[in-house]
């Protein structure tokens, strides 16, 4: 691969677009983003594409928390689909409900001035 | 770098990418060491997948879905070259030199190269048209070249499978899958020879014909021939006759893969394979052969179960480790839907000395043998047709005593409660991966599995074929009991209770939003499991829209967009249609809606329309028109009232006594929009013979000369079940009265997705005591549960006539927060039958017969 990339700060939305616990999806190219807005006013932002379900739905799912083994409690998405679960800060799978692992894509965002903005890699 | 371990395999090279291959990595980064090199050679150009499960293809299953865990082949230490076969070993040099010219230098190297499947030996055995059954490639070609020639011919296909063993029925299965009419042809008496007797291989047989696929046995073909285009046409059978042909699958039987073994010198047997000894070593120390391409004791075995056990045995050994091989169970079970199969031990009765006990039914179509030892203590094996339920507790005892009279296995289904979680420590549960009912027993006992799907994931029982999953849970379940551990009613992580029991908790507390109730109740901020339970008992107890404040941030994508998810994420639309009844104006409105949005338009088996297909930001669009035109929301997606089914009753048929469609509708429109912590159905039948199946039903009404029956806890589904009698001859407001209570007792004490038939199944005092609390009020409740459903009725409300009058709840079906309107671009849809469906993972990748969103026209 040559060329560089450059990453770049894309504004998305206002933060009062996000439902708090309620994803959303946004589309930058070609690519699903899935939002979410958690009660302790964080936004995390993932790929929308469940790789076990073939389809993007991922802003669809629930919002919730799962204690990992060293106890500590983590943000969580489920989708609707499947239910297979993921860590809303890494992307790593923590419910494969049997199947193996296929951790997702996760999105550096910021909120500037009740704006949600996500980095994003110029092609 | 960490020392080299005196155990180290060091470089270990593989040959063959397929199932066994697979285990064995699995096994080897599970205990190997991190110094140790694998590289697995495939040539298939896939990641190693689930052969077995191959006939799912045509139910949907992608190639994607069928693909086996990926983590053992993502370890540091293993790579995978796919694509490129292995052509030469040189044993001297201990090299492997693949078709691409790379060379891989081995310390240790294994084949795995499996079988191919063989085609007869005659002529035209290779002409366009004619097909092996092995590979996801051969199933795509199978595939493409129906849809083609169906093209080509302009009228549907007919095929012949020649080979009548298990893979032939399979084949035939799918073939006819692939709407091409089909025939199996077996060159010996009966089918699948190798596995059941004539007897049963007749039966069989009729079973087969009966699902639409034609058999001929002692059909030996001797020659295939062509058409004018070069496909081929027909085929010619040893007694003369000829048999014509669009698509012939053969499944003849496989052959070991051992070219590259025999170039290499190692010794192979006569009738091919590689020679291995109980360690799984070839002739050559430092090379062992494992699956299909081993043979053992003289012989190849066409199983996975074996090969497995070979790739612990090959594991082991690298290790240091003396395990050995000890020979081949050759147990299975078909796994064409709706005919059961299943072949055990030693099923031909070949022991010296062996008895059989047989079970025929003719009509029903049944035939069960158990062999048994000269005196008929010990279960040598056994062979089931047409009811293979006993096949999972059968066949662990294989080698045992058998414990209860042999007649007692072999009558049926509810005969005998069949041997449940007291099976010897030795017995064989799992055949698939070797697991042993001692080893489950260990790994609840010593490594602190709580439930099955743990125990499956540390032992791996249950996880390949899936037959023996009821019989693991029934040995996890009893052991835990011996443990003295109740088996934990929490609901999730973040309740330690029931649903019953949050039910209480809630009403009792007045809690009002789930971060009360959970920051009372439980911990964490919930999940899939509690938030819906929440939503559903609040709902209850409040009677709140679904997307009113908190409560919307609970709901699944369901309730949420009031629509069921469908595979792609699009979603299906399904209007209300109270007992099943519909004006022409309604259906007119239905069909020029579907027409509109491009839906695909089926009729439920809740007698009512869907229509699929339907994206998120076009549900408020779809809905407006059809709330414009008088309907409303079904809740085919919400824990509530589905459908009340009902027959025409006394308003048309002749022998109708009451007006079925009448009651259906005032109990659809009383019960509509209940949440309940599962689905619940009715059914209302005009007179007895019930053509409503009323009996099916959660509450099923018969209407009778001296008034209603009704019947109550009916099932249909997973464990189908009859709804009992509760009581007779009601009238209509006794009728009402009377399910009123039994629905509302039902949500304040069933469990999360509890039906009503497992419910009733549970419920104390059982039918008697169901009748004294509804009729005779012995809980003192009858009051508060008749209020409940008071207060349910008064409040419904239209869920989307709502939501379309709401800007705010109007937000939830944008698209995208930064493009609302725009179509979910990975949306791809193909046509089928005259309507659209969405494309499948290899459609999309070929961009074919693609139809990007559901509106664009769709061509016949
Ligand atoms: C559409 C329909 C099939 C069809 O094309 O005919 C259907 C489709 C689904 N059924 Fe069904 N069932 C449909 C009639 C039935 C029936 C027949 C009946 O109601 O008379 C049964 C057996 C009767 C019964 O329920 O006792 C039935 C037993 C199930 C079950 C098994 C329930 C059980 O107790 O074992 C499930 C799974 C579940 O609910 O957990 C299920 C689940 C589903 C789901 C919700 C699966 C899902 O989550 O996607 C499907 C959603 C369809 C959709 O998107 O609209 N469906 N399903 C039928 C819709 C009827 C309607 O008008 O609402
Ligand atoms: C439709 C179907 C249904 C079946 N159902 C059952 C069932 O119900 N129960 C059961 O026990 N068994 C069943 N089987 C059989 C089961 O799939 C096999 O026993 C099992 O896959 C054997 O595993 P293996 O690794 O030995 O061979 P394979 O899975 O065939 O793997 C061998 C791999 O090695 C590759 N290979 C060969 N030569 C080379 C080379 N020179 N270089 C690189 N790669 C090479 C092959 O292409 C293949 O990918 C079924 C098989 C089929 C086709
Ligand atoms: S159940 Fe009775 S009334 Fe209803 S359609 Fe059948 S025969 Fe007629
Ligand atoms: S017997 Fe096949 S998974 Fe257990």
């Amino acid at each position: 691969m040559s060329g560089t990339v450059t990453s770049t700060w894309v504004r998305l939305c206002a933060l009062d677009d996000l439902f708090v616990e309620r994803g959303r999806a946004a589309l930058l190219g070609a690519t699903q983003v899935a939002l979410f807005r958690l009660a302790d006013g964080t936004v995390r932002a993932v790929s929308n594409y469940d790789p076990y379900g073939d389809a993007n739905v991922l802003s669809r799912g629930i919002v919730g928390t799962k204690m990992l083994a060293d106890g500590s409690e983590v943000p969580t998405i489920a989708s609707p689909l499947h239910k297979q679960a993921w860590d809303l800060r890494t992307g790593a799978v923590v419910e494969t409900q049997g199947k193996d692992e296929r951790p997702i894509p996760v999105y550096p965002v910021a909120v500037d001035e009740g704006q949600v903005l996500i980095k994003w890699k110029d092609a | 770098m960490p020392p080299v371990t005196p155990l180290s395999p060091g470089r270990v090279v593989v040959v063959g990418a397929g199932m066994v291959a697979h285990r064995f990595v699995e096994s080897l980064v599970a205990r190997g060491g991190a110094d140790m090199r694998v590289t697995v050679i495939g040539d298939e150009g896939r990641h190693p997948y689930d052969r077995v499960g191959l006939t799912s293809f045509f139910s949907g299953r992608t190639p994607d879905e069928l693909t086996l865990a990926r983590d053992p082949f993502e370890d540091p230490r293993v790579t995978l070259v796919p694509g490129d076969p292995a052509e030469v070993i040189d044993r001297e040099r201990r090299t492997v030199r693949t078709a691409s010219g790379a060379k891989h230098a081995y310390d240790a190297l294994v084949l795995a190269t499996g079988s191919f499947a063989a085609r007869p030996d005659v002529d035209g055995a290779d002409l366009p048209g004619t097909f092996v059954y092995r590979t996801i490639d051969d199933l795509d070609a199978l595939t493409a070249f129906v849809a083609r020639r169906r093209a080509e011919l302009g009228r549907p296909l007919v095929g012949r499978v020649v080979g009548g063993g298990l893979l032939g029925l399979e084949a035939a299965g799918a073939l006819q899958g692939l709407d091409v009419e089909c025939t199996v042809l077996q060159s010996g008496t009966h089918l699948m020879s190798a596995q059941v007797d004539r007897a049963a291989g007749e039966v069989l047989g009729r079973l087969i014909t009966q699902r639409g696929i034609g058999v001929r046995t002692e059909a030996r073909t001797t020659r295939i021939d062509p058409d004018r285009s070069g496909c081929v046409a027909g085929l010619e059978l040893r007694d003369g006759s000829y048999e014509s042909a669009d698509v012939v699958v053969f499944t003849v039987g496989v052959r070991p893969n051992d070219t590259i073994a025999r170039g290499a010198q190692l010794e192979s047997a006569p009738r091919g394979g590689v020679i291995i000894d109980e360690a799984c070593r070839t002739s050559d120390p430092a090379i062992s052969a494992i699956g299909e391409v081993a043979s053992f004791g003289g012989r190849c075995v066409g199983l996975v179960a074996p090969g497995y056990a070979m790739a612990e045995v090959a594991v082991d050994r690298l290790l240091g480790g003396d395990a050995t091989f000890l020979g081949f169970d050759e147990s299975t079970k078909l796994k064409l839907s709706g005919v059961d199969v299943a072949s055990f031990g030693d099923a031909m009765a070949e022991t010296p000395g062996a008895l059989d006990v047989v079970y025929t039914d003719p009509v029903a179509g049944v035939y069960k043998k158990l062999v048994l030892s000269d005196d008929a203590k010990t279960l040598l094996g056994g062979i089931l047709v047409g009811d293979a339920a006993a096949y999972g507790s059968l066949r662990p005892l294989v080698g045992g005593a058998l414990g209860a009279d042999p007649a007692a296995y072999l009558m049926p289904a509810d005969g005998v409660e069949a041997p449940t979680g007291d099976l010897p420590d030795e017995a064989v549960v799992c055949s698939c991966s070797s697991v042993t009912a001692g080893r489950i027993r260990e790994a609840v006992r010593d490594e602190g599995c709580a439930d099955a799907t743990e125990v499956k994931a540390c032992t791996k029982a249950g996880a390949t074929c899936g037959s023996c999953f009821t019989m693991v849970k029934k040995i996890t379940a009893k052991q835990l009991t011996d443990m003295g551990q109740t088996v934990s009613n929490a609901m999730c992580e973040h309740f330690a209770m029931s649903r019953r029991q949050l039910f209480d908790a809630v009403l009792v507390s007045e809690l009002r939003t789930f971060s009360a109730i959970i920051e009372r109740f439980g911990h964490g901020r919930g999940c899939d499991v509690c938030k819906p339970t929440v939503a559903s008992i609040l709902s209850g107890l409040v009677g709140e829209h679904v997307l009113d404040g908190e409560t919307q941030t609970l709901q699944d994508t369901n309730d949420h967009v009031m629509a069921n998810m469908q595979k792609d994420g699009s979603y299906s639309v399904v209007p209300r249609m109270p007992g099943g009844e519909v004006t022409p104006e309604g259906l007119i409105v239905i069909g020029s809606v579907a027409r509109k949005y491009g839906l695909y338009t089926k009729l439920t088996g809740g007698q009512r329309i869907d229509m699929f297909g339907a994206r998120l930001e076009q549900l408020p669009d779809i809905w407006r028109e059809l709330v414009d035109a008088g309907f409303e929301s079904g809740q085919a997606y919400g824990k509530s009232l589905r459908t009340v089914k009902s027959c025409v009753g006394s308003a048309w048929c002749r022998y109708g006594v009451l007006d079925a469609v009448g009651m259906a509708v005032r109990l659809e429109l009383r019960y509509r929009g209940l949440r309940s912590p599962h689905k619940l159905k009715l059914g209302v039948s005009g007179c007895a013979r019930e053509c409503a199946e009323a009996r099916g039903k959660d509450a099923g009404i018969i209407a009778t000369e001296k008034g209603w029956n009704l019947y109550v806890g009916g099932n249909g589904g997973f464990t189908p079940r009859h709804a009992e009698l509760l009581a007779e001859g009601l009238d209509d407001d006794g009728l009402i009265r009377a399910i009123d209570r039994f629905f509302m007792y039902y949500i304040r004490t069933a469990d999360r997705l509890q039906r009503t038939a497992p419910w009733f199944a549970e419920l104390e005092g059982g039918i008697d005591g169901l009748r004294e609390v509804i009729f005779d009020d012995s809980l003192g409740i009858a009051h508060d549960l008749d209020r409940a459903m008071a207060r349910h009725v008064e409040n419904y409300e239209d869920e989307w006539a709502a939501t379309l009058a709401d800007p705010e709840k109007l937000k939830r079906f944008e698209s995208f927060v930064n493009a609302p309107d725009t179509a979910d671009p990975s949306l791809a849809y193909v046509a089928e039958r005259g309507q659209v469906r969405p494309a499948s993972a290899d459609e999309k990748r070929d961009g074919a017969v693609m139809i990007a969103g559901t509106t664009l026209e769709v061509r016949r």
